[in-house]
């Protein structure tokens, strides 16, 4: 089992999670989160303040998938929350090493 | 804090309550006017007006611009100005301010407003009920108070705050008020203040900027991140302020006449004007034009053309809005940037600033049509000008000094300054335990 840590630009969660259920990826778990990369930040004035913001809001998907899922997600992923610019974001792979339903106590591979 | 301290005062007003009763016993005061139910009626709507300007327009408008973390705390110092110096005016603060016409101070004739009754009026306001006129007043003293507050957000114990309030409406604002209002020695000089450039704004101002010097900078300021929570609770406290102006600048007229209406004629378009000063300037200087700068430029309209809203006509309103929104946003980016203070909601760059200018151009712009017979410097009497100068003088000086005496004095009581752990951690959970989810 792998989980899946996708952070990509927020406005591009509705796409990203289309292209995943399309190739029958139903659960995921959804953080908004601050982070940076290569992407500069902006600047913000107060009147006579003025602050450098570095941290950029971006949106941070898990998902939970059999093994031989992988490459097809990471491709939908991709291919769904590119732009091209900088600032695309970066997607992540683990390893789980059990996994639970609570409502059933299914495990492994049967509680994706 | 110590319990003598608090004893003390109690024992005080006791005191004075007894006092008070004893001289209400024989017969309440028969006043010498006849109230007017038009006066009356415009009145009550306009104390009503004033009120809202502090809760909860002020409250929203300063709670908006801080942290997070001290957003309730903020808007707690708002409240507390309200209801402890409403008491504090009742006890003893509208009598010292508005009793009788010693050229220093009133007199105790009025503590607990003994000997007003249903139809006691004030020489000043003689066509409503005292009563009407001591709570119209009241508004003004509130808010001026809360006013300070700006100055030191984000860092101010709350008990200090409160040992604030108490000293400083009575030591500052009553002798203020009374001078220039009051039958004192200022308006006597022939001071012109309508609805309060000097005994408000000027001198909220310079006490916020005494406070500020007093208590030192925000930690993390110049470095830190200290952008505002929610501008948009700012801009709905705008709104509420605007709105309750019309009360403050044309309830000061104290009757339901015209030079009520040419105030909140002068008000709004000083306003409006003000807006569009500060937002072209920061336009052409920063590229963006902020709604901060734009509601800021609306509040610097407003407190400018505070002294000056019953005397002058409506295009000098315009000018004088004008004028507000470039030299308050010079004075909020420029001014305090060279001076190195942190008067964290820049009270001083634009109700200070605002308020001395106002005054100033007071003496300028006053019309004697729309006065009642005192002309200013367009009209050939640049005597005014002087007169106002000398109002502004001695209210900074009293401010000034008054506000850096009462802060040592209670810093020996309390620290005035939160730990800087609890400043990290913010006012709301250090000083009231309470956090915004």
């Amino acid at each position: 089992m792998k989980l899946v840590i996708a952070i990509i630009k927020p406005f591009k969660l509705d796409e990203v999670r289309d292209a995943l259920t399309a190739i029958g990826v139903h659960g995921m778990t959804v953080a908004e989160v601050k982070g940076y990369g290569r992407q500069k930040g902006h600047t913000e004035i107060y009147r006579g303040a003025e602050y450098a913001i570095n941290l950029l809001p971006k949106t941070r998907i898990e998902i939970a998938i059999p093994d031989d899922q992988t490459d097809r997600v990471i491709e939908a992923i991709t291919a769904a929350a590119k732009t091209g610019q900088i600032g695309d974001g970066k997607i992540f792979v683990t390893d789980i090493s059990r996994a639970v339903r609570i409502r059933t106590g299914e495990t492994d591979d049967s509680a994706l | 804090m110590t319990n003598q301290g608090s004893r003390r005062k109690l024992t005080i007003s006791l005191s004075l309550t007894a006092a008070a009763s004893l001289a209400a016993a024989p017969a309440l005061a028969q006043g010498a006017g006849k109230i007017d139910a038009a006066d009356t009626a415009w009145m009550i709507s306009a104390t009503g007006l004033v009120l809202m300007m502090s809760v909860p327009g002020l409250a929203l408008f300063y709670a908006g611009m801080v942290r997070k973390k001290n957003v309730l705390a903020t808007m707690a110092q708002t409240i507390a100005a309200v209801i402890l110096g409403s008491l504090l005016w009742l006890a003893i603060g509208y009598s010292l301010a508005f009793d009788g016409t010693g050229a220093v101070i009133g007199t105790l004739n009025r503590v607990f407003l003994a000997g007003v009754g249903p139809t006691t009026t004030h020489p000043a306001a003689s066509t409503i009920p005292e009563a009407l006129f001591m709570l119209y007043q009241m508004t003004f003293a509130v808010i001026t108070v809360a006013l300070v507050a700006g100055s030191v957000a984000d860092r101010m114990r709350f008990s200090a705050f409160l040992w604030f309030v108490a000293g400083w409406l009575i030591l500052v604002y009553v002798p203020l008020a009374h001078w220039v209002w009051g039958g004192g020695f200022l308006g006597a000089a022939g001071l012109l203040d309508f609805a309060g450039g000097t005994v408000v704004h000027l001198n909220a101002g310079v006490a916020g900027l005494v406070a500020a010097y007093v208590m030192g900078a925000r930690k993390g300021y110049g470095t830190d991140n200290l952008a505002p929570y929610n501008l948009s609770l700012a801009i709905i406290g705008t709104g509420l302020l605007w709105v309750g102006w019309f009360g403050f600048n044309g309830g000061s007229a104290l009757a339901a006449n015209s030079r009520a209406v040419f105030a909140m004629l002068a008000t709004h378009l000083a306003a409006c004007a003000g807006a569009l000063a500060w937002m072209f300037l920061e336009w052409w200087t920063r590229r963006k034009p902020s709604v901060l700068g734009i509601i800021s430029g609306v509040v610097a309209g407003l407190g400018t053309i505070t002294p000056a809203s019953g005397f002058v006509l409506p295009w000098h309103a315009v000018v004088i809005g004008l004028i507000a929104g470039s030299v308050c946003f010079w004075a909020c980016t420029q001014l305090k940037l060279q001076l190195g203070y942190d008067d964290s909601l820049d009270v001083f760059g634009v109700h200070g600033m605002g308020g001395m200018l106002g005054t100033l151009l007071t003496g300028v712009f006053v019309t004697a049509g729309i006065s009642g017979g005192t002309s200013g410097l367009i009209e050939g009497n640049p005597m005014q000008v002087a007169i106002q100068a000398y109002g502004v003088v001695a209210t900074i000086v009293w401010a000034g000094l008054v506000t850096w005496g009462l802060l040592k004095a209670i810093d020996l009581l309390v620290p005035l300054r939160v730990s800087p752990q609890n400043e990290v951690e913010g006012l709301d959970i250090s000083q009231h335990g309470e956090a915004l989810q």
